[in-house]
């Protein structure tokens, strides 16, 4: 019974179940139909606020109609929903216009996960003074559970906070790619662009490597990369938990 | 046990002017779905609260009423919520809204029959077993019948309540609109439910409208105030059980913490007025 039930409320082509009592049977189903498309949409509509100011309520509500049809919720926790909405809107013939949609997309997507990430308490920033310079490029850090890096090349952080009421909405002067950061060391949310080399480094320590060597990929990108500046630039923004020498703890 | 005084659901845009004001709130619900994020703002919030403030969990997506089995992973979620925050309660719905590896967020109806009986009992107990507590279990809103049901919703309730131990959390909108929709009196619905079983009454706005054929369709859609009909239906089934914590509900355009916590102190003054009359008698 619930297999039939529930194709029929993903599907308003299909007929209704059997065995259903009432005087309109149609309408009456259409409020559980409405109710679970209407649902999720609003779902995520909370969870992509910048993409829906883009494109319009109206645009979003019928993207969303054919978006929750395709990847319903696996998870009754929706917090979690909507992680291939962005891939979805990439391949969206009717956004083909926008580009850079699916990147603001994963903005909105790595700010709910860092908004919903494990606590840590970030080091003191003092505790950079604690360690031998010498040493610095052997050390492996411990990056915030909720720290995360997004490379567009699209000015995506920009169109974002204009989109989130955080600028004035305006002509963007310069269309160049923007690597970002998304963090949330204590409750506030950082969103930041990030400079060159940047993006580069912090996915490489994300990997687990040293900061030597993710200093020396960031190198590749920029010539002029900063080992000691990055690493004071990361403990002044709350984005190291550890540092993983036996030495320093 | 919740007090038996009136609460609120919390809404996060609330947190600031709850804690600020002077009258709080008897207890406070949540949805237990939307704490199961590993950390940040929403659980911190919530441990503020939860220090001072009596706290109803209140989960929506369990899938009591589904065919197939309880999702472990969900439980294993709502015991550490269970485990972490202490909870006064935790009640969930019956109905279903998972099926087949999709959630379909919507609480979904089921026929009931024997079987389905059996199959709810046993879910219930195994949700009791899970969290090492006995839960509520909420009606539900519904706007279909099923040609297969045997047993009325009442009794269907009350049978789970005496197999599974469980207690029942009655939503007064629910009944409103549940027994508008089947051309039923609420009056007389009320009169057959097990109120004993009554561990915590919900009370939320609704939808008033008609169907192509011009019968009434109530939308249980807590998007608005109390309507005068609840209001009522809530005033004499307390008359009858005495005070039991109340909540008011309001999950869709969400107004300012005054307005909800006005509706709640409405409800405060009814429970006072049924304290002093069962005194009284």
């Amino acid at each position: 019974m619930q297999t039939e039930f529930a194709a029929a409320l993903l599907d308003a082509d299909r007929r209704l179940p059997a065995g259903l009592l009432a005087s309109d049977t149609a309408e009456r189903f259409a409020v559980y139909r409405n109710n679970v498309v209407h649902g999720l949409s609003r779902a995520l509509a909370a969870g992509f606020p910048a993409v829906e100011s883009i494109v319009g309520a109206e645009f979003f509500a019928a993207m969303a109609a054919i978006y929750v049809r395709i990847s319903p919720p696996p998870s009754p926790v929706l917090l979690e929903y909507g992680t291939t909405l962005p891939d979805f809107l990439a391949r969206f013939e009717p956004a083909a216009g926008l580009p850079y949609l699916a990147d603001v997309a994963r903005l909105e997507l790595a700010y709910t996960r860092a908004y919903h990430a494990a606590d840590a308490p970030p080091l003191p920033a003092d505790r950079l003074g604690s360690i031998a310079p010498a040493r610095i490029s052997t050390l492996r850090v411990t990056l915030h559970p909720s720290l995360q890096i997004l490379r567009s090349a699209f000015p995506v952080a920009t169109i974002w906070a204009m989109n989130t009421g955080r600028m004035l909405l305006g002509e963007i002067a310069d269309w160049s790619a923007q690597d970002m950061l998304v963090l949330r060391p204590h409750y506030e949310m950082t969103v930041i662009t990030l400079a060159s080399g940047e993006a580069a480094f912090l996915l490489q320590l994300q990997a687990g490597a040293t900061l030597g060597d993710a200093a020396a990929m960031a190198m590749q990108e920029t010539g002029s990369f900063d080992l000691a500046g990055a690493l004071a630039a990361l403990f002044l923004r709350g984005a190291i938990v550890a540092v993983n020498d036996q030495d320093l703890s | 046990m919740l007090p038996n005084r009136s609460g609120t659901a919390f809404k996060p845009q609330h947190f600031t002017a709850l804690l600020a004001g002077e009258t709080r709130p008897g207890f406070i619900e949540v949805h237990a779905e939307n704490y199961m994020g590993d950390g940040g703002l929403p659980h911190a919030q919530l441990s503020r609260l939860r220090a001072d403030h009596a706290l109803s969990l209140h989960g929506v997506g369990l899938s009591i009423g589904g065919e197939a089995a309880l999702d472990r992973a969900h439980l294993r979620r709502l015991r550490q919520l269970c485990d972490r925050y202490q909870p006064d309660s935790f009640s969930e719905h019956l109905a279903w809204s998972s099926h087949d590896g999709i959630f379909l967020n919507d609480l979904l109806p089921l026929p009931y029959t024997e079987q389905t009986l059996k199959r709810v009992v046993a879910h219930v107990a195994q949700v009791q077993d899970m969290l090492g507590r006995r839960i509520l279990l909420e009606n539900p809103a519904t706007y279909l019948q099923f040609a297969a049901s045997t047993i009325p919703e009442t009794d269907f309730l009350a049978e789970i309540a005496a197999r599974s131990g469980c207690g029942l959390l009655l939503d007064v909108t629910n009944v409103l609109v549940a027994c508008s929709n089947r051309g039923e009196a609420p009056a007389a619905y009320l009169a057959c439910f097990p109120l004993h079983c009554v561990g915590e009454i919900h009370l939320a706005g609704h939808h008033d409208t008609t169907d192509d054929r011009g019968a009434p369709l109530l939308i249980d859609d807590h998007g608005s105030r109390i309507s005068a009909q609840a209001w009522q239906l809530y005033e004499s089934l307390i008359a009858r059980t005495g005070p039991r914590p109340s909540l008011v509900e309001w999950d869709n355009e969400v107004p300012d913490w005054t307005i909800l916590l006005h509706e709640a102190q409405t409800a405060q003054a009814m429970l006072d007025r049924a304290a002093n009359s069962t005194k009284a008698a």
